[in-house]
């Protein structure tokens, strides 16, 4: 049940490393990307059953990002990242269209209960993947 | 260079340095103030004051001596007039008769009877002949034959044609003067007709003047010798004491002191001929009675009006003081505000960013350790497996711990979306307290709850009002021991507001503590408390446009009191701490 397909966009190697390392001791299928241009490229090439996305990144903003991905992939929920002051730019983003948000440093297991909602919520439609 | 230094002088009476906090500048102040409107006003007030005094008084003493100047020359006529009858009637005699005529006994007798019925005052009259011999003589003296050849008044006549003597005394010691004729013979032989009088004349012409029983009037003659008696200052042929007057053949007034000190205005009047002066001598007061009851009166209003001024100077400058005083307590309290405010919101930044930066760095210090944790639990059989766990538990503690503080940090410094509704202070508060209920029966805390029934409904954020009363009552219950009390009270305390004041009878505040419990970071949980709640409900309170009062004393406790609009307040944009 926790073989989800996961792309997780950060610019901060250090943490999405290791973070994508943790999820895939359990059992997740993770795919990194390190800025915005290549998340989407990833996410129009590879199926995903949940983003999950840092809302502060150098070049395209997390926010812009999201927009995209939802425009290309509206049934990908998306969890974001918050690194700071962020109850604005979450909120911003569940209006976007963000499934939820997080603030750093998050906690694994309460990450990996929101994608379970993200992607159970989703998979309780006929469209789900597995 | 004076007047420029005396004006630096004014202007620093007027102004004072701004930072100095002397409690006695507004007294300082008014003093200043009323003393240079007083001088402004009462300057120019006494001056025309004085004027008017001066000229007023020089006036009125003209107008009242001018009826002893009158008199003075109305009397110098009666004198000349007197005089020069005199002179004529004698000349007339010498005229008509000749000086074989008069030379006759018996008619110079019959003439002197006539003259004596026409004329008051004669007293003799002699013939003398060229040489100085009276060769007749009728009058009560046995003077025929005396001869006047080497007199004064025999030289003096012969060049002058008539003569008319000093008042001198006469062998029965009555004053008399001698009026001397000189005429010719057809022959070319000179000859005087000499008549003398006695001055009783003089006397009931002065007399005639009419004087108040305190004045005096009298002749002189230019040698300041009495010529009549005077009331006060002397009898006939006495040395007069108020000296001889300048020459005026005017009538004249001139104040004087008399010998005895009192202020006299003295009327006089020379004769052109003889030399005699009349003087006429009054005492000031009398004419002056009026001008006294005068000044009285000026000084009366002058004192009054001088009250008034200064009265009205004294009130105004009060007024104008304490509204400066008011105004610059605004302006201070206003600054203060904003200095606060300014602090808060530098403050609120400050922290923003720093937890920011920290953030990052401790996520990827939690994702180490996370994965450390996984990795030890996927090799069941390693030797230090339980000093690890303990060591990776202990680092995710502290980024637990670092976690809290920059969530918080950033809660401080967060943009807040007010929600606005209209609500009841009263239900809020019962539902703050419903989280606190269990701690007060707990602790034995003694909750009274005072709020007003008919309290007014209010717009305001519901959420943002839970926190503030939540802050409130935590520092409340945090203050007190158990077994204290805690007060709630809510009312309408203007037409515009509702008040909420949360007492607590617990170790209260210094008043050093006072002054710092709305700045961010200042604790006196030591340990516990991280220096934000208080200015995060100062700050809310502020946003929500209300105000939040503290009264504290050490040991009996503390009161906190918000007052909240009734109408929702304009917001502007931007977080708490702008």
């Amino acid at each position: 049940m926790e073989m989800f397909r996961v792309l997780l966009v950060d610019d901060e190697r250090e943490f999405v490393t290791t973070l994508g390392e943790r999820l895939e001791i359990r059992g997740l299928t993770v795919r990194i990307a390190y800025d915005g241009p290549e998340a989407l490229q990833a996410l129009e090439a590879e199926p995903f059953d949940v983003v999950v996305l840092d809302v502060r990144m150098p070049g395209l903003s997390g926010l812009e990002i999201l927009k995209r991905m939802k425009t290309s992939r509206p049934d990908v929920p998306i969890i974001l990242l918050t690194g700071h002051s962020a109850t604005r730019d979450g909120i911003e983003g569940m209006r976007l269209g963000a499934f939820d948000y997080l603030m750093k440093p998050i906690d694994i297991d309460r990450l990996l209960e929101k994608m379970r909602e993200a992607v159970l919520g989703r998979t309780s439609t006929p469209a789900g993947g597995d | 260079m004076f007047l420029e230094r005396w004006l630096n002088q004014l202007r620093a009476t007027l102004t004072f340095d701004v930072d100095e906090a002397s409690a006695d500048r507004y007294r300082i102040l008014r003093r200043n103030l009323v003393v240079l409107m007083a001088v402004v006003t009462l300057v120019p007030l006494v001056l025309m004051a004085a004027i008017n005094y001066y000229e007023y008084r020089k006036v009125l003493s003209h107008e009242l001596a001018s009826p002893l100047r009158n008199i003075v020359s109305k009397t110098k006529h009666s004198f000349e007039l007197f005089i020069a009858e005199r002179k004529s009637a004698v000349s007339f005699i010498g005229r008509a008769y000749g000086y074989q005529e008069l030379a006759d006994p018996q008619r110079l007798n019959h003439i002197f009877r006539a003259v004596k019925q026409e004329f008051s005052g004669f007293v003799d009259l002699g013939l003398i002949d060229a040489r100085g011999v009276q060769v007749n003589y009728v009058g009560p003296y046995d003077l025929k034959g005396k001869d006047y050849s080497d007199q004064n008044w025999f030289h003096e006549v012969h060049i002058r044609g008539t003569f008319v003597s000093d008042v001198f005394l006469g062998y029965r010691r009555f004053p008399h003067v001698v009026i001397a004729v000189e005429q010719m013979t057809p022959e070319g032989a000179r000859w005087v007709l000499r008549a003398t009088l006695d001055t009783q004349m003089f006397n009931e012409l002065i007399a005639s003047m009419g004087l108040d029983p305190d004045s005096d009037a009298f002749l002189i003659n230019t040698d300041g010798v009495f010529q009549t008696p005077s009331r006060f200052y002397g009898a006939v042929l006495e040395k007069c004491p108020l000296g001889v007057p300048p020459v005026s053949y005017q009538a004249t007034v001139i104040p004087a002191l008399d010998p005895s000190g009192r202020p006299v205005f003295i009327a006089y009047a020379h004769f052109v001929h003889p030399n005699f002066i009349l003087m006429a001598v009054k005492p000031q007061a009398d004419l002056l009675r009026a001008w006294t009851t005068l000044k009285s009166e000026l000084v009366v209003l002058f004192v009054g009006g001088t009250s008034v001024i200064f009265f009205i100077v004294y009130w105004l400058t009060g007024v104008l003081v304490r509204k400066v005083r008011e105004a610059d307590e605004r302006r201070e309290a206003a600054y203060q505000d904003m200095q606060h405010h300014h602090k808060l919101s530098s403050i609120g930044r400050l922290a923003a960013g720093v937890a920011h930066e920290i953030n990052n760095p401790l996520a990827i210090i939690n994702e180490k350790a996370g994965l450390m944790r996984d990795l030890l639990q996927r090799v069941p059989d390693f030797p230090y497996r339980e000093k690890f766990e303990t060591l990776i538990v202990a680092i995710l503690n502290s980024v637990d711990r670092c976690r809290n503080i920059t969530h918080r940090l950033l809660g401080f410094a967060r943009r807040m979306d007010v929600q606005i509704e209209v609500l009841d202070v009263n239900e809020v508060l019962q539902e703050v307290l419903g989280f606190l209920e269990k701690e007060a029966l707990y602790r034995n805390i003694d909750l009274q709850l005072n709020l007003a029934p008919t309290l007014s409904r209010i717009a305001s954020d519901r959420g943002q009002l839970q926190q503030v009363f939540l802050n409130i009552l935590n520092n409340a219950f945090a203050a007190v021991p158990d077994g204290g009390r805690v007060v709630v009270r809510t009312w309408d305390a203007d037409g515009d507001r509702v008040g909420v004041s949360i007492q607590d009878n617990g170790h209260g505040m210094s008043p050093e503590t006072l002054r710092h419990i709305f700045e961010p970071f200042f604790t006196t949980k030591k340990g516990s408390g991280t220096g934000l709640g208080l200015p995060i409900t100062y700050g809310i309170v502020k946003k929500l446009g209300g105000c939040i009062e503290v009264q504290s004393e050490e040991g009996r406790g503390s009161t906190f009191t918000v007052y909240l609009p009734k109408k929702s307040p304009s917001l502007e944009e931007g977080g708490i701490f702008g």
